[in-house]
């Protein structure tokens, strides 16, 4: 009533003729802002994206190569007295080395490539592991002495660089692992089919090889080392966390003691990752004395790590079942703890179980503690005989296997880095999808 | 049933530490130590397993320091057996594993590593490094005009009239790092002696230890960086920086050639051949240190150290020479010293 009374008095005449789809300033005011911060959230994401895109570009580009692997073809022929020569002397590998320089030469003379190197130094086109890879294949199948048998031998770091186009003649100048000339006879047996590039499948499932031969390293018994880790770590903090959670929230009286509990977890969570390691050095292996560079270390250590991410994530689970849930079980006679383990704990298994592989696939790609005891090195040689040693044995893990390799002075390591981190990006993107799966298929919403 | 699951799964964890506790022997040698040793323990470990029936050893990076005590926490298959170091035990190393009952060490020197002073391949033309050079441009406090002041130079020319007029900045291995010690030791002290500066500071009043101290002190205006990662991230900045001269080992500048372009030090160029004979001024000892107390307990522990020093691996023409290692001339007398596991004192 007043607002009529008042309204020609304190508006301008036009006012009240003014459309609704004519704007006033104030609103117009207020939508460019919205617009505005529409385009910050653009530019936010864009941003987000490029170095996405970026990251995502870097570590193909760099580490896709790693994927293929450059090998010599030769027929070596087993010849019995040759062999147990070779298994009198001290270095058994040298006298093998021998053999196939003989193999190389000839191969190369067939194929009609001149050349007026000398064995030795034409030996340098192959792997230094090369010899080894002949041992071991005379050790395993002795019914084959007597008998040719084809052999793909790795290549050099710096002949599959060529190949791949990261070595060139100009940059061997100075080198003295390989020179101009080699390329020459690269060149021509490239095109006699004798040496080719082929899928990397020792990168993937292989052992990690020393400074000498970067052509042979792999990622596969790391990646096994990573393997038993997480499952100490599954084993470990989900039933603990899950059962420290349930008591928090459900069972335990709110008091000044279980809030500071609270507060201390939240703590742990923000607790840098090197601390895990310092202390796991002292507990688990100065005191408790359990053995260096295990991956049962690494997992107890990588269990402290996780335990308060997944604490938080099953809190916070529990906590959005609503208590509608739990009063009707209590009210058809269920107890307390029936209705914790029969109605709330089903409901919330699908956040407990994602917060749970987020957690998991943090302490995957972890690396600070493992430097701490003792995983970082030239460790992930021998694949582990059988779960107790798995546990137990000496074995690296994959982000300290990239770690180490980055640090090598072989161009060729690198590579091997890059090429690591794209298997350790599949294997975190695997379990992210399957923490999403599992949210968007079980969580229910009230 | 869940709560059933839940519980079995723990009883297994349970276990599973329980068995922990109870460690089985332990048959693969375990070493830490240097990272500037361990290409070459890797490479000697992963041809002991090739060449031998015992399981190829661990090899651990981490530094001299941290693998020396490492190795002086005392006997047992819980402890290392050997430690990597790119210097010489010191005296307060050994008492300190005597004290955790590490009694008997074997000292094994493997050889020589090269330090050498690298840029950019394609950048201007550091060819020609001295010592006095290096203090002239690094040292914190140098002689200008007969006088001893705050570094004033800002380019390589002003240290050396001779050497490329470009801004100074200098990638040195930081103060943990074996190669710091060095560097110090054999490019700064020298150097500060050859320019008079050391002589000017004793004069001046000050110790010879205090001068010495001085002459090692490197200016902190941001011209020289410490670089405390490894070689990788010296390479990186130089990569970087076209105007960059970094300090390398010589096995990391050998397997990278063609981004590096090395510098004489004194005249000398740096190679195996120029470090054995003792002509290039910068290189040290690389050694090995063996728990005596182990050999016999753990299987392989002293075929290792001999398999180490034999001529095929530690020779002039063996692999390890191969990747950058200086050999040992008296590669024989270690050897035998090897065989009698003659012990430290």
């Amino acid at each position: 009533m007043t607002d009529t009374s008042l309204a020609p008095a304190s508006s301008t005449p036009g006012s009240r003729s003014r459309s609704l789809l004519e704007l006033d300033p104030h609103t117009k005011k207020r939508n460019a802002a919205e617009a505005r911060f529409r385009v910050y959230g653009i530019v936010a994401i864009g941003i987000g994206l490029f170095f996405l895109v970026a990251l995502l570009y870097s570590i193909l580009s760099n580490g896709l190569t790693a994927f293929y692997q450059t090998s010599v073809t030769l027929e070596v022929p087993l010849v019995q007295t040759e062999i147990d020569a070779a298994e009198k002397s001290v270095v058994k590998t040298s006298k093998y080395r021998d053999m196939i320089a003989a193999v190389l030469v000839q191969k190369m003379e067939q194929a009609g490539v001149a050349t007026s190197m000398k064995s030795k130094e034409l030996l340098q086109i192959l792997s230094a592991g090369a010899p080894g890879t002949l041992r071991d294949h005379v050790l395993s199948h002795p019914e084959q002495i007597g008998t040719t048998a084809t052999f793909d031998f790795l290549a050099s770091s710096r002949v599959d660089g060529y190949l791949k186009g990261r070595v060139t003649r100009a940059a061997l100048a100075e080198d003295k692992n390989l020179s101009a000339a080699h390329l020459d006879i690269i060149d021509q047996l490239v095109e006699k089919g004798i040496v080719e590039k082929g899928f990397n499948w020792n990168f993937i499932f292989g052992s990690d090889a020393s400074d000498s031969r970067p052509e042979q390293a792999g990622i596969g018994v790391s990646m096994i080392g990573s393997l038993f880790m997480m499952l100490v770590v599954l084993v470990l903090s989900l039933p603990i966390g899950v059962a420290a959670s349930i008591y928090l929230e459900e069972f335990a009286p709110k008091n000044r003691w279980t809030d500071l509990i609270e507060v201390n977890i939240s703590n742990l969570a923000a607790v840098p990752s090197i601390v895990f390691g310092i202390l796991g050095l002292s507990a688990f292996i100065q005191f408790a004395h359990l053995p260096q560079s295990a991956p049962l270390v690494g997992g107890l250590v990588l269990t402290l790590m996780t335990l308060p991410t997944i604490i938080i994530s099953t809190r916070a689970s529990l906590k959005s079942v609503p208590p509608s849930i739990r009063d009707a079980a209590l009210g058809i006679g269920a107890s307390k703890m029936q209705s914790v383990f029969h109605h709330v704990l089903p409901l919330a298994m699908p956040g407990i179980l994602t917060g749970t592989i987020i957690g998991l696939a943090q302490a995957l790609g972890e690396t600070a503690p493992l430097l701490l005891i003792g995983m970082v090195g030239f460790i992930a040689s021998e694949f582990p005989d059988g779960v107790f040693d798995g546990f137990l044995a000496p074995n690296s893990a994959m982000p300290a296997q990239i770690y180490e390799w980055a640090k090598r002075a072989d161009p060729a390591f690198y590579e091997r880095a890059w090429g690591g981190i794209i298997i350790l990006l599949v294997f975190l993107m695997i379990m992210n999808i399957v923490a999403i799966i599992l949210r968007r298929r079980f969580e229910r919403r009230w | 049933m869940k709560f059933k699951t839940l519980v079995s799964v723990a009883a297994l964890a349970a276990a599973a530490t329980a068995v922990a506790g109870s460690a089985q022997a332990r048959d693969q040698i375990q070493v830490a130590g240097s990272s500037t040793v361990l290409p070459y323990a890797s490479i000697v470990a992963e041809a002991f397993g090739e060449n031998t029936d015992f399981p190829t050893p661990v090899v651990e990076s981490g530094g001299s320091s941290a693998g020396l005590k490492k190795f002086c926490e005392g006997v047992g298959e819980n402890t290392i057996d050997v430690a990597n170091a790119s210097r010489k035990i010191k005296d307060k190393e050994i008492a300190a594993c005597a004290e955790a009952g590490v009694k008997d060490i074997i000292e094994v020197r493997i050889g020589y590593d090269g330090i050498v002073f690298a840029s950019q391949k394609d950048g201007p033309a550091f060819t020609a490094f001295t010592p006095s050079d290096w203090f002239n441009a690094l040292g914190a406090k140098v002689l200008k005009d007969g006088q001893l002041v705050d570094n004033p130079n800002a380019t390589w020319a002003d240290a050396n009239g001779e050497l490329p007029a470009v801004e100074i900045s200098a990638f040195i291995p930081g103060t943990k790092h074996g190669t710091r010690e060095v560097f110090e030791e054999k490019v700064l002290k020298a150097g500060c002696e050859e320019t008079g500066a050391l002589k000017a500071m004793v004069d001046g009043g000050m110790s010879e230890k205090d001068a010495e101290k001085a002459c090692m002190a490197v200016r902190t205006d941001g011209k020289s960086v410490d670089i405390d990662g490894d070689y990788t991230e010296t390479l990186a900045r130089i990569d970087a920086n076209k105007n960059g001269v970094g300090v390398f080992g010589l096995a990391f500048y050998e397997n990278n050639t063609d981004k590096l372009k090395v510098a004489t030090m004194s005249g000398v160029t740096p190679s195996t051949a120029t470090i054995a004979s003792g002509e290039y001024p910068v290189s040290r000892p690389l050694y090995f240190y063996v728990k005596k107390a182990h050999i016999g307990v753990i299987p392989g522990l002293k075929e290792y150290a001999q398999f180490f020093v034999s001529d095929e691996l530690a020779g002039s023409e063996g692999p390890l020479a191969q990747y950058g290692l200086v050999s040992d001339p008296e590669l024989a007398a270690t050897q035998a010293a090897v065989e009698a596991e003659e012990t430290l004192k």
